[in-house]
């Protein structure tokens, strides 16, 4: 029994340094910050000088560098994977994406199509107006 | 593995087992999974911020636009900025994990100064904007661009607050159980605002200076 309580003791011990620093070391940070230079750089390189000349394509890669940066980011620097906290802290992250999809890409839809079909020609008019105020 | 044994003893059997039942989690996990539920409620606030600006990004209101305004050296340089204060705060996580106290205090406080240096730079780049007209009362693209950079400097500057009164608490109390939990929280809002700074050069400061 009492070895059993040593175990138990020992082994707590560990799980607990483990658990509340896990994963960081020294390489793991230069890694990451070497991805996250590498993946700021090239987007402000591709729109500084002008490379892309098609403002759908060059969003789209834009966009494509900013969730890979993301990624790194949870990663290397929040430590994130799928067991840590026993995979509570993946289930909150893949909730929260949902919801954010759904913010993000309902409002851009509904608002887009509200200012399509809603206000024929009013964009014009309205920013002709806006220009003629005192 | 002890199965694959001829003949383990009892003893050695029931430890096996009992550290394969054991295998299960602390109370003090509580405090970082509760942080990053926190984190996650934040991460909303952010999402519907961004919502705004996109839905609003584009309504100049006959005033000036992104390509007018944006000065990409001066992001850039913001940036970097808050790139470095992740990684000496992430050399801080490392000298705490060796229990070394002044050269983690030292790492924080230069992550403290680099997140100095990314708030100057974008009050020089607010007021700079106030001053040339470009106020948040100009446009509904001006509104919702200043709520939303402004909600991450605010985030920012309490992060600021926070790592001064750590120091404060560690410089007092020393690297006890309770403060390596703190700086533990302290490095996920540090890191997740990094997260979100992401977000805000690609979408508002990049694709805002496209045609």
């Amino acid at each position: 029994m009492s070895a059993h309580a040593e175990s138990h003791d020992h082994h707590d011990h560990d799980h607990h340094d483990d658990e509340v620093v896990s994963h960081s070391t020294l390489g793991g940070y230069l890694l990451g910050f070497f991805l996250a230079v590498v993946l700021t750089a090239i987007p402000f390189w591709l729109v500084m000088g002008k490379v892309i000349p098609d403002t759908r394509t060059i969003s789209v890669v834009l966009l494509s560098f900013a969730a890979i940066q993301i990624v790194v980011h949870m990663i290397y620097f929040l430590h994130m994977d799928t067991k840590s906290q026993g995979g509570w802290n993946m289930l909150a992250l893949i909730f929260t994406l949902i919801l954010v999809v759904i913010t993000l890409s309902g409002s851009i839809w509904v608002m887009f199509h509200m200012n399509a079909n809603m206000m024929p020609g009013m964009s014009h008019d309205m920013s002709q107006q806006v220009k003629n105020l005192p | 593995m002890s199965d694959m044994h001829a003949t383990p003893s009892a003893a050695l059997a029931e430890n096996q087992t009992q550290f394969w039942m054991t295998k299960d989690h602390h109370p003090e996990n509580g405090t970082l999974l509760g942080f990053w539920i926190y984190l996650m409620s934040d991460c909303l606030i952010f999402a519907s911020l961004f919502a705004v600006y996109g839905v609003l990004g584009r309504s100049y209101a006959g005033g000036p636009s992104g390509a007018d305004l944006f000065e990409l050296p001066l992001v850039a340089l913001n940036t970097t900025m808050l790139l470095l204060s992740s990684i000496t705060y992430g050399f801080a996580v490392l000298e705490m994990q060796k229990n070394r106290r002044g050269t983690m205090m030292a790492w924080l406080i230069i992550t403290g100064l680099f997140g100095l240096a990314f708030l100057g730079i974008e009050m020089y780049e607010f007021a700079h904007l106030i001053h040339e007209g470009a106020g948040p009362q100009r446009s509904a693209f001006l509104s919702s661009f200043f709520t939303l950079v402004g909600t991450h400097g605010l985030h920012v500057t309490f992060g600021i607050v926070w790592l001064v009164t750590l120091l404060v608490q560690v410089g007092k109390h020393g690297l006890t159980g309770a403060n390596k939990r703190r700086i533990m929280c302290l490095s996920m809002f540090w890191h997740f605002l990094d997260v979100v700074w992401i977000g805000v050069f690609t979408f508002v400061y990049l694709m805002g200076v496209l045609p």
